[in-house]
Parts: structure tokens; sequence; C-alpha cells
């Protein structure tokens, strides 16, 4: 079984597995790491979503052999050493922007790669930067108001 | 992470052993001035259902060893915020910190049997019942402290987890107090209770504390659960509800999917267990590829669905009949319309997972089931078990919104962990099989008729509704779970499930002096069960469409209208509300507010809507500008909690309206992934925002459901003040509308 040498939340992680085990499955079944969450496994629904050297992308049918040397972040790499959350995540907690939070994971990825590229969105911007993640609990607008809050504070 | 079972209360006790009593002067407390303690009123009304079933302090509230207390509920975390909701009622009781009250939810021989998380009951029964029990408690270790510190209860001062003399300035401990003993007695009315007045928790704004631990990802959802060992399985799924599996080909499977332990072949229940997820997934595939299965009865063509619903009801039967509608009916001219709405499905954005492991005597179930004791006995039934060698913990789980597919998931890792011991098995359902496997809300028709008088008040309405069951839910029953029904010898459902909920809301709440109301049931072609608010969301489309048919008819405006035909004090001032929320509103030329009113159940929640849209006269297309809603659920336990509800109800129900419905031909559902099925993406969601009228010496009621059936009434209205074009079959399309 071929080895991979991955760069995840800061760390070099060694991962024995079948070249086409998608990175959602790498995450979460063998590095234990439960902030992409699996939703579809088609990338229609944004719940897996991670950062690929900064930029969000869906996780659920990338396969591992595909990352190479890329930066891979989770929610859990957003948190500091000292355990103090990031401004995103920080807006998130204090807008109440979840209900069952399943989605949340892609909701504040998909916010950081946003405002990685366009720090002070728009609504219009901000609904387009999230077309593709789905809530089914109808959040949306609590979510809009945390990307507005944690443009703001960063 | 690593899970472990909770220990169970009798152990929990044994472990806590003997606490010597002692008179401790708590250190925060010297030089420290002694709170207000808020006065208590004497309540002697009804107590909840759920204490009628379990009616001792121990049963929902445990003193911890740490000052904390915990408190039991037989309900379930799915995101609609009931463990903060219930940590509040309790702390404000025991005029104890937030952080000091711990809540355990659902777990089978811990917590009471609640039956269902559902029907918007998790407040009125489990957090009202937990009012009662801290109520009684706190009434115990006032007495219990009065003999120990021999000081009369006047002295006495109880708070975060002490109860203090003012005149010795002398302490004790809660669980000082017990000495290592839980309350046993009685919760009996009367019962002193907190003066709502004096609440300091109940009715604010108090933030969820889960949500700080979603955003680390340590949500502690079901899919995230491990245990050392831990394997992963899923199950081949037959093409059609009563395909039977001829053959199945597993020869080379070994070889092509690395990591396969197991396949577990039961009838036409079929499962494959392996070592790692993404390999599960393989094997799954592999097992379709090389298996053939029979045929299922076709379903009805697509167009015909309706029709070949009528043709398959039973008779009618009469649910509300008052005046003489027959005789009112005679010599009017009335009015008609026929309302539609397709199936449309749960949709929970996390598929179906559940995990079991057989210690060889002992089944342990993890679940984000809405009912695991219901869950049990279908289980036991299934298995031929005792019900209580089977021990099922409930685990949060993504939205499901009613009777979705965790019960099946559950049902799936039992029948793979009894073939495969001491081992945990996680199984975790695919999208695919959550969209075609899930039972869906079922497809409804409402016709309507009415005449008015000439006062412009309406004199008959006639109500025919065609309706599936709307709960299916696990029971004793073994054909309710999914895979009973594909084993050797299948369990087939024999019950036709909850058919009232189909005529929830049906009749309307307005005053009409001749009404009558028929429901029509059918056993329709799809799975089906609960679906927030049940038939209410199609009643009162149907009704609240049918009012503004009706008001332009009078030409009155509809919310005069409406209010013409309502006493209800509670009722007129939710519609006033909502009136003044979109009273300073622009409206442009293609643009248009639309207003629904409910009381759910007609005994539950109040709620006015307005919905203010624009609509594209060439092409159709429907923009969603925003949606208001006015709600009074009586005395507001969580304000936030609330708000929070209802925004996102009206959001999923505008999916609902708009959107969406399950597809299907002859021969299979088509409606199996997020492009199928489509739901309301952010480029589409309106601004929204909510009034609640607060009324604290009025019974709390829940709101999760209350939200949805007004949204598409709201909808339909505003479209038609838009465009003038009103279509009454969900979901309302661009289509739709240029063929209006």
């Amino acid at each position: 079984m071929p080895t991979y040498h991955l760069n995840i939340n800061g760390s070099q992680k060694r991962i024995e597995t079948e070249s086409d085990t998608p990175l959602l499955y790498v995450l979460r079944d063998y590095l234990e790491l439960n902030g992409p969450t699996y939703g579809c496994g088609l990338a229609q629904c944004g719940s897996c979503t991670v950062l690929v050297n900064g930029s969000a992308t869906t996780s659920c049918m990338l396969p591992v052999s595909s990352i190479g040397e890329a930066e891979i972040t989770t929610m859990e790499g957003l948190v500091s050493d000292d355990g103090n959350l990031h401004p995103v995540q920080q807006a998130f907690v204090q807008e109440q922007a979840a209900q069952c939070g399943y989605c949340l994971n892609g909701m504040v990825m998909a916010t950081i790669s946003l405002l990685n590229k366009n720090p002070s969105p728009d609504d219009a911007e901000i609904k387009n930067a999230l077309q593709g993640n789905l809530c089914r609990c109808g959040s949306h607008t609590r979510i809009i108001k945390a990307v507005k809050t944690a443009a703001k504070s960063l | 992470m690593t899970a472990l079972p909770l220990q169970s209360r009798r152990k929990f006790i044994k472990n806590m052993g003997y606490i010597s009593v002692g008179f401790s002067l708590l250190g925060a407390c010297i030089g420290a001035e002694d709170p207000t303690i808020a006065s208590r009123v004497t309540y002697d009304g009804k107590l909840p259902g759920s204490i009628g079933r379990t009616n001792t302090v121990n049963a929902w509230l445990e003193i911890l060893e740490d000052g904390r207390i915990r408190v039991l509920s037989g309900k379930v975390e799915l995101g609609q915020g009931i463990r903060t909701a219930i940590q509040q009622v309790a702390a404000e009781e025991l005029d104890m910190d937030l952080n000091k009250v711990q809540v355990h939810l659902a777990e089978t021989g811990l917590t009471p049997n609640e039956g269902y998380t559902g029907a918007s009951a998790s407040i009125q029964y489990s957090a009202m019942s937990v009012r009662f029990a801290a109520a009684t408690a706190r009434q115990e270790l006032l007495e219990l402290a009065r003999k120990k510190l021999n000081t009369p209860i006047a002295d006495l001062l109880l708070f975060n987890g002490v109860v203090k003399s003012k005149l010795s300035n002398k302490s004790l401990t809660f669980a000082e107090i017990l000495e290592g003993e839980q309350i046993k007695r009685e919760v009996s009315i009367p019962v002193p209770i907190k003066n709502k007045a004096e609440h300091r928790y109940v009715g604010k704004a108090i933030p969820r504390t889960d949500i700080g631990e979603m955003v680390r990802g340590q949500g502690g959802y079901i899919q995230d659960l491990r245990f050392p060992g831990m394997v992963h399985a899923r199950v081949v799924r037959p093409p059609g509800y009563e395909s039977k599996l001829i053959t199945l080909d597993g020869n080379g499977l070994k070889a092509e999917v690395p990591g396969v332990i197991k396949t577990v072949i039961k009838g036409s229940f079929v499962g494959v267990i392996t070592e790692r997820e993404h390999q599960a997934i393989k094997a799954e595939q592999y097992l379709k590829n090389h298996s053939e299965w029979t045929t299922s009865t076709p379903f009805p063509e697509p167009k015909n669905l309706f029709t070949h619903i009528k043709g398959i009801s039973d008779d009618p039967e009469t649910i509300r009949n008052e005046g003489n509608v027959e005789l009112a009916i005679k010599d009017v001219k009335t009015i008609k319309a026929r309302y539609t709405k397709p199936y449309i499905k749960h949709a929970s954005l996390g598929p179906a997972c559940g995990l079991a492991m057989f210690d060889g005597e002992v089944l342990h179930i993890w679940s984000h089931s809405q009912g695991i004791y219901p869950l049990r006995e279908a289980l036991a039934a299934m298995l031929s078990m005792e019900a209580d060698k089977i021990h099922i913990i409930a685990v949060p789980g993504a939205g499901c919104f009613g009777h979705s597919t965790a019960d099946d998931a559950a049902t799936d890792a039992a029948l793979m962990a009894l073939e495969h011991p001491n081992i945990h098995v996680r199984v975790q359902w695919s999208r695919h099989d959550e969209h075609a496997w899930d039972p869906y809300g079922p497809a409804m028709i409402a016709e309507l008729e009415a005449s008015l008088d000439e006062n412009n008040r309406i004199n008959y309405w006639k109500a025919e509704v065609w309706t599936d069951s709307h709960s299916q839910r696990p029971n004793k029953d073994a054909g309710t779970v999914l895979a009973a029904r594909h084993l050797e010898t299948p369990f087939e459902m024999n019950s036709r499930g909850y058919l009232g909920g189909g005529h929830r809301n049906a009749d309307p709440y307005y005053n009409i002096p001749n009404m009558k109301v028929n429901a029509h049931y059918y056993k329709g072609p799809f799975r089906v069960s609960s679906l927030r608010s049940l038939g209410s969301f199609t009643n009162i489309f149907a009704i609240e469409s049918f009012m503004d048919a009706l008001a332009e008819k009078a030409g009155q405006d509809p919310l005069d209208f409406r209010l013409n035909h309502l006493e209800d004090e509670r009722a007129v001032a939710v519609i006033q509300k909502v009136k003044e929320l979109t009273a300073s509103q622009n409206i442009a030329d293609d643009q248009g507010v639309g207003y629904a009113f409910m009381r759910y159940k007609n005994t539950d929640a109040y709620i006015a809507m307005a919905a203010k849209v624009a609509v594209n006269k060439v092409m159709g297309n429907i923009e969603l500008i925003k949606m208001w809603a006015a709600v009074d659920v009586g005395e507001v336990i969580n304000m936030d909690g609330i708000t929070n509800q209802v925004e996102g109800g009206m959001i999923q129900a505008a999916s609902w309206t708009l959107k969406e419905q399950v597809t299907f031909n002859t021969k299979e559902i088509t409606s199996t992934d997020w492009l199928k099925y489509p739901i309301l993406r952010f480029s589409q969601i309106p601004e929204v925002e909510v009034a609640i009228i607060n009324r604290p010496e009025e019974d709390a009621k829940g709101v999760g459901e209350v939200p949805m059936p007004p949204t598409a009434a709201a909808i339909a209205n505003a479209i038609f003040k838009a465009c003038g074009k009103r279509v009454n079959d969900l979901p309302i399309t661009p289509e739709k509308i240029l063929n209006a």
C-alpha cells in the first residue's frame, strides 16, 4: 500500500492508504480530525471543505495521491496553540450562527477562503462565496452576519 | 476520541460513597454578601405528562459530588437547543450558575422514557418536568438542611449548590445534605416555583455553549465517535422497496477491495464490514455490481400521482362537523380550490450513522434516533431479544427534522454487530441511500370550498384532505425499522402509524358557523413518516391561500378579513404585530407582500407571517426578498433559541415551497442527490425578521414546527400580489407561474 507524507495543520503526517482514498477519509478515519464532515461524497454540499493552500476545497472527492506538498488546513488547525479561536470561528460563536452545526465546518472554511481574497465582502459576494455550501437548518442569515462580523475583526 | 458508555445510575450512587457530614464554611462566602433569593409562588396546576410516568425527583435530576447537578432528560439534541433550554430551567429553580448544571440527554436505563423528540413538545413536556422536579428538589434540600442545621427554613438560603443559615453562617453543600443519597421524593402539586417576574435565565437569550465546541470540530456528532478496534460497514440496499436478493457473487471481493473483514447476508439484507471507511464504500459498490435482485412494484406515472392517490384512498373520516354545512351549501355561490403538495424529504445534511457493539450479553447501540426507547422495542422484536439486553445511547446528529433514517442505521449496525461480536461496528449511510430510503413527508391534496354571507363573512367551510400516514416511527412493530423488512423472515409493518397527523390544522382556527372537514387516508407508493409539522404544512398552505382568495372576493384587505373571523386576542396580537413590522415597506410594481396566520394544532403557539417577493412576469422567476414572523409561544424559555428556530424554519419551509419534490419514474426514485433534489442555496436566501411576544403567565409551548406551515401560503399570497398569478400546487416554480 502506498505511503503519503501530508502537510496537515502545519505538521507532517505519514499515511499508508490506497491511492484513491479521498482526503476526507484520510482526515477523519486516519487522523481522527472531526472538523470536515461527510455530507454527500459528491462535492455538492460543502460540509467536507478544507483549505488547500488557503483556498476552500471540498475534500470528499480529492484523492490522497493528488495532494502532494499542498498545505491542508482543517477547522482544528485554525485554533491557536493556546486554544484561542480564529476570528472567523469566534464570529460564528458570537452570532450563534448554527443550529445542528453539521455544515459549520464548510461555512467557516469557505469564509476564511473568501476573506483571504476579499477582506470586506458585501452581501452578494458573501452569498456567492458560500453558494456551494448547503445548510438544512436555515442558519444562512446568521452565517452571513458572522462573515461580516469576522470581516470587521480581521 | 474514545467515548465510553456512561455508568448506570446505580453504580454512580455507589461510587459516590458516603460523604461525611460536617459544617463547612465556604471560603467564597466569607465576607461575601448573601445573594437575594427570588420569591416563590405556589403552583397547583397540571403537571406535564412526562412527570406522570416518571414522578420522582431522582429520575430527572441528580446531585453530583463536585457541587454540580446533572439533569436527565429523555429528549435528544438535534440542533434545536433543547440542552440549553433545560439547563436554564434547572439553574433557575435551584438558583445555580448555568455552568453548574450538566444535562444528560436520552439513554435507555438512565433517563426517563419520553417517547420521541418531536411534535414541538420538548419544552412543554421535558423542560417543564425538569422545572417541577428541580423545584421539588429545592423543597427537599431546604427541609433536610433545616434539620441538619437546626434552624427554621426562613433562616436558610439555597443558592449555587449550597444551603446556608443566615444566623449561624454555617452552610452545607447539596451532597453533604444528601449524604450520598439522591432525592427520591415524588413530584406532586402544590409545588413552590420561582416567581417568573424574578427569573434571571428563563426568558433570556442565553447563548448555546455547544456552538463553541462545534467550531473547534468538537461537535460530538454520532459520526465522530471512535472506539479502539472499531470497524466500518455499509449496507447494499436493494434496487427497490420490495426487491429480493436473487444472487450475490462476492468471490472476487477480497481480491478487489483491501481491508474486507466480512460480508453479512441475512435474506435480502446485505452488509459488508471493512477495516477502513473508504474500503466499505468500495466494497458496497462491488457487491452492488455483483448482485441480482427481483424487481419491485412499479410506481405510478408521476403525472398521475394525485389521481392515483384519490383512487387508493379509504372512505373519508369526518374529523370536524359543526353547524350544518349541507344546508348552508344550498343555493349559494361557492368558491372552490384544490391544493397539492408533493412528497418531500427530510434531506438532512448528514446522512444517517449508527454504531453497535455486542459484548456477548448486551447489545450496545449509539444512535441519533429521536426515540431510543421506542427504537429499543422495535429492535427487541426484530432480534427476539429482551429489551433490557439492548442499551441505546442517544448521540447528537445533523438536524433531521422528523423521523428520518437514524433508527435504520442503528438497526443496520445492530445486525452486523451481532455477527461480529466484541467489536464496535460503525455504519455510515451514503447520500444516495439517505435520499432514496428516507421516509418522506407524504404527498397531500386539500380541496376547499366556502361561501360568503351578505356581510362578507364566511358562512360555511368544507375541506376534503387526502393524506398518507404521518408517522411510522419505530415501535414494537419490528417492520418500522427498514432492515427488518429485508431479513430471511421479513417483518412487514402491521400498523398504519399516526394517521391523525394528516389532518392537523385542517380545520381553520377562524370563527365559521358551518364547518366540515373530512380526511381521506391512503397508503401510497413511497415510504413515509413524520416530517416537521406533519399535515399542517399542506393544510395551512391551503387554508391561508384560500383565505386570501376569499378576502379578494370580499374586496377586503387580507389581514382585516382574517381579523374579522378571529376573537382570540393572542391571535389578533400576532397579526397586528406582523402588520406593524411590514407597515413601512415600499412595494415596487413587480413586488408583493403576502400574509398567513396559524395557531399550531389549534391549541399551541400562534404565528403570523409575511413574505415579500418580486416576480419577473416574463420569465416567472421569483425573488424571495424578506420574510417576517410574529410569534407567541406563551412563556419564553430562550429568546434566541426561539428566534433561531423561527428564522431557520422560515428558510427551510421557503425551500420546500419553491424548490422541493421527490422525483421518480415508474421504476425508481430519481432524486437521489443534491443536484436532483435541489434545496435553497445562499443566492436565494431572503432576509428574515422575527418578533416574539413573551407571555410568561401562559404555558410554554414548543416552536420547532411552528414556522413551517404559514410559510408556503405567505409566499403564494405574495406572488399573487406581485403578479396576479395564484399557484396552488407546490413547489411554486417559474413554469407554474407562467402557466397559471
